[in-house]
Order: structure tokens, then C-alpha cells, then sequence
């Protein structure tokens, strides 16, 4: 493999509260993600895949190992490793265009320019006629898809995304996975998705990273060896959809056992 | 299928009065107004020909108002011994009285607002100055603004700067707890897409946090106007130079019934066309802010 776009090398968080014992979240995790590569996170909630997205975000802080982005370490945010959340966060007191003006801006773009800029943006994502719009004028789907856009707009090497469909309909989420495929073809990022839909995984992912339950850490690692789009017909989407049921259910199992001999 | 037909006919007969639905809800709520003032005058004029309160100290509507120009006279102060501004006929006397306290109360509301604000930020921001102010607001917050008006006299003297000073103190603690309460809570992830957009502390504060607490500030300081009002007349009363606090001072002095009332009305009036202008004012600033959240 070339050079990994992100390394993770024995990364762990161990969270301290106030009064209690510490709760180790994350232990020793280790992963490369390829450029340009989808990679799924999956794994039963609590198990510390969206603790890890914001720690190569740099939002958060690892308590032991190192991330390292194109052989830089990660110490903070940066633009170059975009972050999509559950709920879109676009600013109310922005329209949609200033709203994905937002990074550009601070980067010092030029008004004219930055506005060009996002309105070509706002057109590949299918928000055109949207520009002048305030966030909640959009429905949820395209709200999303604006965050998308605010993301692209800093031409981000790696895509991070904390289960940014769970607040949608059913259908808008085929719909937005359609999308994201497409934005993920175009920008040439790699991209990180964490969820805990095994459908969204199969549908979507290279290769899907299951975690165990708490402490976090790689249980295994499943490549999807299936042509896109997905054949949801095919015999071996089901095997895939079957394997991970049957990952997760261990996962959960061992969970409740844990919480019942506290 | 025998569906009438026949009817359209009279459409356009029946669309005579046309209007919009805003013009229309904007009539009703003015029609409700005028209904629900109405009824109060009507029964303070029932209560009145019915011999049930005295006119000399209750005097009805009617009578307040039908001896406007001689109760203007009061407003003009040449006509007065005391003070020595104003002046011009008695209608000049009463703006100058109205724009005296308006000025007050404006004067105090934005200097309490900025450096509320300011404030609120800086123990935010510094943990010095939390350490050293915030107990000291927490314990100045509940004192009655009234409570300050000797201080306000003591330290200002007599003059525009106590009624100024009053109005300041009403807004300021409480402005300055909501910022502080307010920043606390501003959503996570706007402050994440900030930092991940390498936005700096300054950067983040004016354009991600500011924005963020504006609305909720706004609907504070505009719980606290009726509070300003009350406090700037208070203020006034104890003669600070020219305001309608004096008048209702004088009047109470002198015992005129009819200038009391009449003033009221007016103070009245003011703080509702104050209220309604600070609503337009949100509604401009804050366009995002749909209209019914945020009580506009």
C-alpha cells in the first residue's frame, strides 16, 4: 500500500470523571486508511467509534498513541480532515451560500471569489436554487447535504462523518447514500463513516472496521469484495449482512454481560 | 357526477373585501386593542356616572383628557418656577419631557447592553476576572435597582446621570448573567466547525458566538425595558431636571388628579410603542430568528 492517507498507531482515550473510575473508552487501536478509501466504522453504541472520529479530528485529545495525517502528526482541527455530524450545525444566522462561505472566509478567500466558489459547490451537491435560503428553510436532506458542501468547500483529504443519516427518514437515507457516494467519487477523499446500521455498511464501505464493545477496539476488519453499486439481490450481500449481525450481536451480548456482573 | 356549477358566478361578489391575511390580523389585533381599552374606559366612565369613585381622585377618562390644554401647561416649563430648559408652547414642553426621558432610558439600555455583554464575556473568557467579578455580580444581581437610587444621588449628584445610572443597573447584571449563561450553551458543534475551519478565539467569538447568543440576549433586555421605564420615572420623581417621573412627582405633590392620569396614559403609550420598536429592531437584526420563537 502507498503511503496512508491516516495511520493510527496505538491509539487509546481513557476517559477521567470526577469521582469515579476511569472508563477506558479506546485501547490500542490501530488502522491505516488508504487515500481515497471508504471505511466504515461499525459497532455497537458506546464503543468509542465516534469518540475516535473526533480524535482524528483533533477535537478531541488521545490519552496514549499516534494519529498522523499524510505523516504529519495530528495535534488539532484542520479544514484538511473535514467533520459531518448526526444534526447538520449549519449556522441559522448564515444563508446556505455564507454558510459554506463560512471556511473559505476565515481562510481569507475574497468575497467575490468565495462566493463563486460556494455556489459552484451548492450546484454539485443539487442545492443550486438554494443559495440564499436560511438552514432551516431546508429540509433535514438537504441541510445535510449543505453540511456536505460547507466540508467540500476546504477540499478536505480525508471526510469524516458521526452517523450523519440516523436523523433521516428511510428514504432520504437511500437518497443520501446515492449522494455520498457520488461526492465521495468526485472529491477523491478518503472517507470515514461511523454507524451502527449494518445495511449502511455493506451499502457503502471498502472495508468495514467492527468494533468490540468497551473497551474499543478492532475486532476485526471486513472488506466488501462487491462491485458498486451494491447488489442487494446477490446471495453475498446477505452473507456480509449476516457476518456482521452475527459480530455485533457477540458484541452486544458481552456487553450486557459486563454491565450485569458491575 | 352533479356537482353545482353554477355558483361561481357569485365569486367575485363575495371577494369584495380583499385583503391580505397579514393586513387582515393586523386589523384584528388592532380592532382587539381598541375593544379591550374600550371596556376598561367604559367601565371607569360607568363607575364614575354612577357616583361609585370620586372624579377629584379618580377622575374617568373624559375628563383627563378634555382639559388637555391646561394640563399640557404643566409640561411646559417656563410656566414652572423650577428648572429652566424647555420652553416653546405646551405641546414643545411635553416632547421635550417625553424625549428627556426617552433619552435616559435609551442611554441606559445600550451602555447596560454593550457593557453587559463585554462583561459576561470577559468572565467567560478570563479566569481572573471570573474569580474576581462573578461573585460580586451574583451578589449585586438581586438588589432592587430602587435600592441604588441614593447611591446613584450620593455619587451623580442631581442630574441626567443617576436616571441614566438606574436604567444602566437594571439591565446590566441581568444582561451580564445571560451572556455568561448563554455562552455556555452554545451548541458543541459550532464551536467544533469553527475550530475545524481554523477559525481563531477572536474569530470564533464574533462570528460563531455573538451571533449565537444575540436572540436570547435581546429577548432580555427587552423583559427588562418595562423594568427601565419604571425605574427612569422613579428616578425623575426625586428631580433629576426634566422628565415624566417629575411631572408625576409634581402632580402627586399638588395633588392633580387629572395630570396623573394623564401622564400615565402617556408613559403607558411610550413603553408600548418602545417595545414594539425594539421588536421591529430584533425582527431586522435578527432575520434569521423566525417570527413566534423567541416571543417576537
Amino acid at each position: 500500500m502507498a503511503r496512508p492517507a491516516l495511520s493510527l498507531r496505538n491509539v487509546s482515550k481513557t476517559w477521567m470523571p470526577e469521582g469515579r473510575s476511569p472508563v477506558i473508552a479506546l485501547r490500542d487501536f490501530d488502522l491505516d486508511v488508504a487515500p481515497g478509501e471508504f471505511v466504515v466504522f461499525l459497532g455497537p453504541s458506546g464503543c468509542g467509534k465516534s469518540t475516535l472520529l473526533y480524535m482524528i479530528a483533533g477535537l478531541e485529545e488521545t490519552t496514549g498513541g499516534v494519529i498522523e495525517q499524510n505523516g504529519r502528526v495530528v495535534t488539532e482541527p484542520s479544514a484538511e480532515r473535514g467533520l459531518i455530524f448526526q444534526e447538520a450545525s449549519l449556522f441559522p444566522w448564515l444563508t446556505i451560500a455564507d454558510n459554506v462561505a463560512f471556511g473559505l472566509s476565515i481562510q481569507g478567500v475574497l468575497p467575490q471569489k468565495r462566493k463563486e466558489m460556494a455556489a459552484d459547490i451548492l450546484r454539485s451537491v443539487g442545492l443550486g436554487d438554494m443559495l440564499d435560503k436560511k438552514p432551516d428553510e431546508l429540509s433535514g436532506g438537504m441541510r445535510q447535504r449543505a453540511a456536505c458542501a460547507r466540508a467540500l468547500a476546504m477540499r478536505p483529504s480525508v471526510l469524516m462523518m458521526d452517523e450523519p443519516f440516523a436523523a433521516l427518514d428511510v428514504q432520504t437515507r437511500a437518497k443520501m447514500q446515492d449522494f455520498l457516494l457520488q461526492i465521495w467519487r468526485d472529491s477523491k477523499a478518503s472517507i470515514i463513516l461511523v454507524t451502527h446500521s449494518i445495511d449502511e455498511a455493506v451499502s457503502l464501505a471498502d472495508r468495514v472496521v467492527v468494533f468490540t464493545s468497551r473497551p474499543g477496539r478492532v475486532k476485526t476488519i471486513v472488506p466488501i469484495d462487491l462491485p458498486r453499486p451494491r447488489p442487494t439481490r446477490d446471495p453475498r450481500y446477505h452473507e456480509y449482512r449476516d457476518m456482521f449481525a452475527e459480530l455485533l450481536a457477540d458484541e452486544v451480548d458481552r456487553a450486557f454481560a459486563e454491565q450485569e456482573t458491575r | 357526477m352533479s356537482i353545482p356549477v353554477g355558483s361561481q358566478d357569485d365569486k367575485p361578489a363575495a371577494r369584495v373585501p380583499t385583503l391580505s391575511p397579514g393586513t387582515r390580523r393586523m386589523l384584528a389585533s388592532i380592532g382587539w386593542s381598541l375593544v379591550s381599552l374600550g371596556l376598561f374606559a367604559g367601565m371607569w366612565e360607568a363607575l364614575w356616572a354612577i357616583g361609585a369613585i370620586n372624579p377629584l381622585l379618580l377622575p374617568p377618562p373624559h375628563m383627563f383628557f378634555s382639559d388637555i390644554a391646561r394640563t399640557l401647561t404643566f409640561f411646559d416649563h417656563k410656566a414652572r418656577m423650577i428648572g429652566s430648559q424647555g420652553g416653546g408652547s405646551a405641546i414643545m414642553g411635553l416632547l421635550t419631557t417625553i424625549g428627556w426621558t426617552t433619552f435616559r432610558v435609551v442611554a441606559g439600555l445600550s451602555i447596560g447592553f454593550a457593557l453587559g455583554v463585554l462583561c459576561g464575556a470577559l468572565i467567560h473568557y478570563v479566569r481572573m476576572f471570573r474569580n474576581l467579578v462573578q461573585p460580586l455580580i451574583l451578589m449585586l444581581a438581586p438588589i432592587s435597582p430602587v435600592a441604588w437610587l441614593p447611591v446613584a444621588i450620593f455619587v451623580f449628584g442631581v442630574g441626567d446621570v443617576p436616571a441614566i445610572f438606574l436604567v444602566f443597573v437594571t439591565v446590566f447584571f441581568m444582561i451580564v448573567l445571560a451572556t455568561v449563561a448563554q455562552i455556555a450553551s452554545v451548541p458543541k458543534n459550532y464551536l467544533h466547525v469553527a475550530r475545524i475551519m481554523g477559525a481563531n478565539e477572536r474569530q470564533t467569538f464574533w462570528r460563531v458566538i455573538l451571533p449565537a447568543i444575540l436572540p436570547s440576549l435581546f429577548m432580555t433586555l427587552r423583559l427588562n425595558l418595562f423594568a427601565a421605564w419604571m425605574v427612569v420615572l422613579i428616578a425623575e420623581s426625586v428631580g433629576v431636571g426634566i422628565g415624566l417621573g417629575q411631572i408625576t412627582g409634581m402632580a402627586r405633590a399638588t395633588f392633580n388628579a387629572k395630570l396623573v392620569f394623564f401622564t400615565m396614559v402617556i408613559i403607558g403609550v411610550l413603553g408600548f410603542t418602545f417595545d414594539w420598536a425594539l421588536r421591529k429592531i430584533q425582527q431586522k437584526m435578527l432575520w434569521w430568528v423566525p417570527p413566534g420563537q423567541g416571543a417576537m
